[in-house]
């Protein structure tokens, strides 16, 4: 049979963000995917580099709308860790449920949007009003639906009172009852089953092999998750266990994310009812010390990693950023592989991906050859200043004014 | 042996239930409590520190000096985050969340606004367009 290569992406329908997916087909079915990224380039590790560290802080927050408190604690705990400031357990508690409050509205609105790419669009309704229940738990506590703003260096910004404690509770014991529902429609529902049961699937190890992190890698039984491996905040106070599920498909997915929501409820009555007193927060000096550090977390689709390189000043030298749907893309390409082209909505949401998170580099392509090049940062700039000079704007004379101002 | 239709029962009771959606323009929903709306400046409690301004991540504020320990303060809100950062640094409590949100506007000027020295016999200021 021909085969047909289609691209989906830049723009499509089916993507609700920008990213090219070539796929060659032989009639109805996949054989190959490429995929190319770089439509969301934001320059946010550049930004970092020329910001204080606190506002480096609202900055990265809004690296992702979703997992924005996840993306900030990963880089408080970097710079927590260089500066060698002991955050008070008031504060990593407080921190953890804000950070678990998110898992469930991440999972909600997953569960949501499965549904509706399936076109289960019932599903998506109920999900997303349930959902509401904890944005506005959200609201309360942090004073805005997302990017809470919770946390600063040393600890938290806002304290529970125990009217707010008692509202996280009574909002569990609901959103509990209504994940059991969701636990009910997800094994009963016959359509849900046929229609998700071996799309997409990814052996354990292909996943393995591919680096899949999250609900991803834990639905092709890779018992990884950053909250019981290398504990961060409040996790090693905590009883809890990692879901993980031998289905290897987007059913198993959805299982694996519904269970961990009731995980989530569990974590969340222990961090209320053991809550400690004391402060939230120590007091963090403007300029961090010289040091690098390292930071893990657990984001809702997966770890997520920071690299914060510290100078002494009140800049970061370099700050990294890996998303969890980085990680995750390598597996998209052989979950695809073998399926109908009608699958590969449900496919892609199925890592509940992030493309504006993962966005980190962008690659010049030539229009002919669509061969990539490498350009390092000394081309690129004789490439700026030549683009300028086309369009009538020199630059030389101040070059020689910044170089003259170096040297003295 | 499994049946389609799980949420049909689900479906069904939602008939006789109010919608979970509000009819906005009409009926506007409370903010809670310390929600991180505009930022209101209260202009006689400013001395000047300009902490506000350095730990700005979207530099909005400007705060310019008039006369001697008087102070005003010039606010971008377009380019506001509203993490109500700058009310928290602010040693002197001149900087509050207020919980309006309704900001949206066809004239992106409109939302630079500055604060003028002199109140008009009210304690808080109120805030004035600045038309250039």
């Amino acid at each position: 049979m021909a085969k047909v290569t289609i691209p989906i992406g830049p723009q499509h329908p089916a993507l609700k963000e920008p990213a090219c997916f070539t796929i060659t087909l032989s009639g109805e079915q996949i054989t190959e995917v490429d995929m190319r990224l770089g439509y969301n380039h934001r320059g946010v590790e550049k930004a970092c580099e020329e910001r204080t560290y606190l506002q480096d802080i609202y900055l990265l927050e809004r690296v992702c709308g979703i997992c924005s408190h996840a993306h900030s604690s990963a880089f408080v705990q970097a710079v927590e860790e260089i500066a060698a400031l002991e955050v008070p357990k008031r504060g990593l508690y407080i921190r953890t449920i804000i950070g678990e409050l998110e898992r469930i509205h991440s999972h909600l609105l997953w569960l949501g949007v499965a549904g509706h790419e399936i076109g289960f669009d019932t599903l998506l309704m109920y999900s997303w009003r349930d959902r509401e229940v904890v944005m506005e738990l959200l609201a309360r506590i942090s004073g805005n639906r997302v990017n809470y703003a919770m946390n600063t260096f040393g600890g938290v910004r806002r304290d529970l009172t125990p009217d707010l404690c008692a509202e996280i509770l009574a909002a569990v014991d609901i959103l509990e009852e209504r994940t059991k529902y969701y636990i009910g429609v997800v094994m009963e529902e016959v359509t849900l089953i046929q229609r998700l049961s071996g799309v997409g699937y990814l052996s354990h190890e292909d996943a393995v092999a591919r680096g899949a992190v999250g609900p991803t890698g834990r639905a092709s039984e890779i018992a990884s998750d950053t909250r019981k491996d290398d504990p961060y905040a409040a996790y090693p106070y905590l009883d809890f266990h990692t879901v993980t599920d031998n289905h290897c498909d987007v059913y198993g997915r959805a299982l694996v994310r519904v269970g961990e929501l009731m995980q989530t409820y569990k974590i969340l009555r222990q961090l209320v009812q053991e809550l400690p007193d004391g402060p939230i927060v120590v007091k963090a000096p403007r300029k961090i010390p010289a040091g690098e550090a390292l930071s893990r977390y657990e984001a809702p689709r997966g770890e997520d990693v920071y690299y914060v390189k510290a100078n002494g000043t009140d800049k970061p030298e370099r700050v990294k950023v890996r998303a969890p749907t980085l990680a995750n893309l390598a597996s998209v390409a052989k979950m695809m592989e073998n399926n109908y082209l009608a699958d590969v909505p449900i496919i892609l949401a199925a890592i509940d991906p992030c493309f504006s998170c993962t966005d980190r580099m962008i690659e010049t392509l030539n229009m002919d050859s669509r061969a990539g090049r490498l350009t390092d940062f000394r081309q690129l700039r004789q490439f700026s200043i030549n683009w300028y000079k086309k369009r009538g704007l020199d630059f030389t004379a101040l070059n020689k004014k910044l170089i003259l101002k170096q040297d003295s | 042996m499994k049946k389609p239709g799980k949420m049909l029962s689900e479906v069904l009771k939602s008939l006789f239930k109010k919608p979970a959606t509000l009819r906005y323009p009409y009926i506007k929903e409370k903010m809670p409590k310390n929600f991180r709306g505009l930022i209101n400046f209260i202009q006689e409690k400013c001395i000047g520190c300009k902490i506000c301004m350095r730990d700005c991540p979207a530099n909005v504020i400007n705060i310019i000096k008039i006369a001697d320990k008087k102070f005003e303060a010039e606010f971008k809100n377009d380019q506001c985050l509203f993490c109500a950062q700058c009310v928290e640094s602010c040693p002197r409590d001149t900087l509050e969340v207020t919980p309006e949100y309704e900001l949206a506007t066809l004239d992106r000027s409109s939302l630079k606004v500055r604060y003028h020295a002199k109140p008009d016999a009210e304690t808080k200021t109120e805030p004035q367009v600045e038309i250039k």
